[in-house]
């Protein structure tokens, strides 16, 4: 079932849910957010993508497998602690940088913590969903 | 640390000059060795260097290092050894795929390795200690295309990682006794632990854990199996360094448990019978890798058991004996590779007549060889007297163990003759491929070794002496004076020297003979130890089954029905005392949004439970969902809400994908069944509301709320308090469930991708 006007609407909400997912981790810090919303609003936007224009598409447009999300994620979350342990602090003491960026709100490792959850929780989402879709095609 | 980043960093290196990456390679652990060695004086000295970088200060598990006499000569020898495996596998490994992988798990084990002896934190040591065994499963299972590689791995792995256990427990029993994680500091307590209850559990489970590494007997299976590994690694772990593990903490706990009856006892007993029964297993071999895996068997066991003597003589004769063996079998093993390399075979029933073709590999195992043997003038001969020596001096069973130890050091030579010389002459026979000299990056190794060898054999004084004493206090409390020499005139001991010798002739003479008789015999399954571990491992998986059978029998509704049970019963019977009253119900105050969304949340309730079709069902839950999230918003709580909001969405998702391979809806349930599915959710209900209700009542003031309400924006920086702690203060709790996360998309992946393959929906 392919709908035109899903089809056409859904790029353009693709990118707006994907900058409010954004949004939403950035501000988490200090408003209702963080990285597990932001990376769940990110899988949905592309969920609406590929319910609008296929499974192949999906995956094309996201161009890598989620598994690497998934291990990007864990990996900047993990080594998001190492900068404390490497002042001599207790390991996963947050530290900041500049509390007072512009566009990203407050910048440290705690920020480099939700990002990794954030694109973790992106691609266990998309794999979850992905697989299950590609098993319908067969 | 720095080990562990340049052995990462080595396959980058490896693909940019996979040439003469052994040169490269080397260059690593000869670093290390020349550092060490600079060492040397102030070791010989008296002096031990310490260094501790703090871990976890709070458990009392700090990055202690310790070098003194013991710890120097196997860092000594690790490094030593390592130079000279790196350099040899840089040209033996091109033939492997994945080589770059190779030199990773190969720097990793030397890095953990030398961690292990270096050591003083217990906790550190055995955090080593495992590194070690898992870089040895890596590196058994290098082939892991074999079937045979994957077993020898697993069989390596389970019963050094049982070890492990084992030990682990030993040393937490001592932490129990002594209060302190550092060997240095369990010396001084020596009294206080020989006289602890405990003390003989301890002492049990450290040597079961130094049993199962160094494969004393009945553990000493798993090693002849892991030849399977690449010559290289057979070479460094298997013969030179991590069996000797084992053997270094006995060495190293000498001080702490020694001097009792069960720990001398027991490691001269086990340690002799490894000694005899190895070499007399070695028998009916032919394969070049095994033989030697047999004798490094025989001698892992003379070394427990002259830590088991634990005369002067005795520890002095076993640094003598560990140093000449890391020379020799390392050069061995390295030759047994070049051969295999260069003849395509490594059976030494059709091995013959290479000397012509590989003269240089020759004179190398000639050399070891004798030094395996005990030949004047090799380093071999002066550890074989040292400890005939330490033996005769003994006062009871010194004649039992006297002919034990010539006739395992008998059947030694007769490995030697086989397995090091016999190679090289007689007459050329057909061999898979046309023998060659091996490339120089492949002799220069085991060359520099056996060469080293001689030399520590003709000037013992200025290789060994000035550090032996040392070496020997470390294990033995008292300072001693060694004299080492080579000639030591005609005596008893030379005697023991020529009849073994003579032994070994015979024994060889007797083997050809014999071989033919032997061949096709199996020993009976009942005595080889190897035979219990599968009864074992076979076992095991039988529970497994049965197990897996009874609990995760695959019904979802099983499962839940018997969490919810256990929550329930649980939580009441703990409960049940705590709260006598019934809480008092707060005053209601309901707004008109609050009802319209409770009735609805009913409704879709109503209609989940009692709908026909699977796409009603699952809008209906989503309902109930978004419901919920509106509730949160009312009572002011967004960050829940939108989660809610963003779950439920995808919650929906999910569920009409997985829709289409549902088969078609039916009733399972009777009706009986349904009415207990229902008490049983009227009881959590019950439970929860009721729970909810004393939390409300009680007011709950655990100093948390305030806390993290407190500190959130001087400490965490942010206004978000659920954020903060996610992200912040309990960022470690987090960290483990995206990781479970990460883990639980991997297994959904796979059943996804395996029912598909199989066919079956």
């Amino acid at each position: 079932m392919y709908s035109i006007i899903l089809a056409t609407a859904s790029r353009y909400l693709l990118l707006l849910l994907q900058m409010f997912s954004l949004f939403l981790l950035f501000r988490g810090h200090n408003e209702p957010g963080g990285g597990f919303v932001g990376g769940l609003v990110a899988a949905a936007a592309y969920a609406l993508y590929f319910i609008a224009n296929g499974i192949a598409e999906a995956e094309k447009l996201l161009q890598i497998d989620p598994f690497y999300l998934i291990a990007a994620g864990l990996l900047l979350a993990v080594s998001s602690t190492m900068p404390s342990l490497a002042a001599g602090m207790n390991v996963m003491t947050g530290i900041w940088f500049d509390t007072g960026t512009a566009l990203f709100g407050k910048v440290g490792t705690p920020l480099l913590f939700d990002t990794g959850v954030y694109f973790l929780v992106l691609g266990v989402t998309l794999k979850i969903i992905f697989s299950l879709a590609e098993g319908d095609l067969q | 640390m720095i080990g562990f980043a340049v052995s990462a960093a080595a396959p980058f290196f490896y693909r940019r000059f996979p040439g003469y990456f052994g040169w490269i390679a080397v260059s690593f652990p000869l670093f290390l060795f020349f550092s060490f060695t600079s060492f040397y004086p102030r070791i010989a000295a008296g002096e031990v260097l310490r260094e501790t970088v703090f871990w976890v200060p709070s458990l009392g598990i700090n990055l202690s290092f310790l070098l003194d006499g013991l710890s120097f000569t196997f860092a000594l020898i690790i490094t030593l050894i390592g130079a000279a495996v790196f350099l040899y596998a840089g040209t033996y490994m091109k033939h492997y795929g994945h080589a770059s992988r190779f030199f990773v798990y190969i720097g990793l084990f030397m890095t953990s390795m030398l961690g292990l002896v270096l050591s003083d934190n217990i906790a550190a040591m055995f955090v080593f200690w495992e590194l070690t065994g898992i870089s040895s499963f890596l590196l058994i299972g290098f082939s892991h295309h074999k079937e045979q590689s994957r077993k020898s791995a697993m069989q390596a792995l389970l019963v050094t990682g049982g070890g492990g256990l084992a030990l682990l427990a030993g040393l937490i029993l001592l932490y129990g006794i002594s209060g302190t994680f550092e060997f240095s500091g369990l010396f001084p307590k020596r009294h206080l632990i020989v006289n602890s209850p405990l003390y003989p559990a301890a002492t049990v489970l450290v040597m079961l854990g130094a049993f199962t590494k160094s494969a004393q007997f009945p553990f000493h299976f798993w090693l002849p199996n892991a030849m399977e590994a690449p010559t290289p690694v057979s070479a460094y772990l298997h013969s030179a360094t991590m069996v000797k593990a084992g053997i270094y903490l006995l060495a190293r706990m000498n001080h702490v448990l020694g001097g009792t009856a069960l720990w001398q006892d027991t490691l001269l007993v086990v340690g002799a019978v490894t000694m005899v029964c190895s070499a007399l297993l070695a028998f009916n071999q032919t394969d070049l890798k095994k033989l030697l895996a047999y004798s490094t068997l025989s001698v892992l066991g003379t070394l427990t058991m002259m830590i088991g003597i634990g005369s002067e003589l005795a520890i002095k004769a076993f640094f003598i004996y560990l140093i000449a063996h890391s020379l020799y079998k390392g050069t061995l093993f390295l030759v047994a590779g070049t051969i295999d390399h260069a003849a395509g075979s490594r059976d030494t029933g059709v091995l013959g007549g290479l000397g012509r073709a590989m003269p240089f590999t020759m004179a190398t195992a000639m050399l070891a060889s004798f030094s395996m043997m005990g030949v004047i003038p090799l380093v071999g001969f002066i550890g074989k007297e040292t400890l005939y020596a330490s033996i005769l001096e003994m006062e009871e069973w010194s004649r039992y163990l006297i002919a034990a130890a010539v006739i395992a050091n008998g059947l030694l030579v007769m490995i030697t003759l086989v397995a090091g010389i016999r190679p090289f002459f007689g007459s050329m026979r057909r061999l898979p491929s046309v023998p060659h000299e091996a490339p120089f990056a492949m002799l220069a190794g085991p060359a520099c070794l056996a060469v080293l060898g001689l030399l520590a054999g003709l000037f013992p004084d200025f290789f060994m002496g000035a550090m032996l004493d040392r070496l020997a206090s470390s294990v033995l409390a008292d300072t001693l004076t060694f004299r080492i020499k080579l000639w030591h005139g005609f005596n008893e001991v030379l005697f023991l020297s020529f009849l073994t010798l003579l032994c070994g002739m015979l024994f060889y003479a007797a083997r050809i003979k014999l071989l033919p008789c032997l061949h096709g015999r199996h020993i009976t399954p009942v005595l080889k130890p190897s035979s219990w571990y599968d009864a074992a491992l076979a076992g095991m998986l039988r529970v497994a089954r049965w197990q897996t059978r009874i609990l995760q029998n695959g019904s979802l509704r099983n499962y839940i029905t018997v969490i919810v049970l256990t929550a329930v019963t649980l939580a009441v019977s703990v409960l049940a005392g705590s709260f006598s009253a019934f809480p008092e119900i707060p005053a209601l105050d309901v707004t008109f949004y609050e009802v319209v969304i409770v009735s609805i949340i009913l409704v879709s309730i109503l209609v989940l439970i009692t709908s026909s079709s699977r796409l009603k069902a699952v809008i209906a839950l989503g309902v109930t969902g978004f419901s919920t999230g509106i509730i949160f918003i009312l009572y002011g709580a967004p960050d829940l809400a939108l989660t809610t909001f963003a779950i439920e969405t995808l919650g929906v998702i999910l569920f009409v994908l997985v829709l289409y391979r549902l088969p078609r809806f039916t009733s399972y349930s009777t009706t009986a069944s349904r009415a207990r599915d229902a008490a049983i959710a009227c009881v959590f209900g019950i439970f929860m509301a009721l729970m909810v209700l004393y939390t409300v009542s009680g007011e709950l003031d655990s100093g948390l709320k305030r806390y993290f309400a407190g500190a959130s924006l001087p400490e965490g920086k942010g206004r978000n308090i659920v954020n903060v702690i996610l992200v912040d203060f309990r960022a470690i709790d987090t960290l483990g469930e995206i990781t479970v996360l990460a883990v639980a998309a991997i297994g959904v992946f796979a059943m996804l991708k395996l029912t598909l393959k199989g066919g079956s929906r």
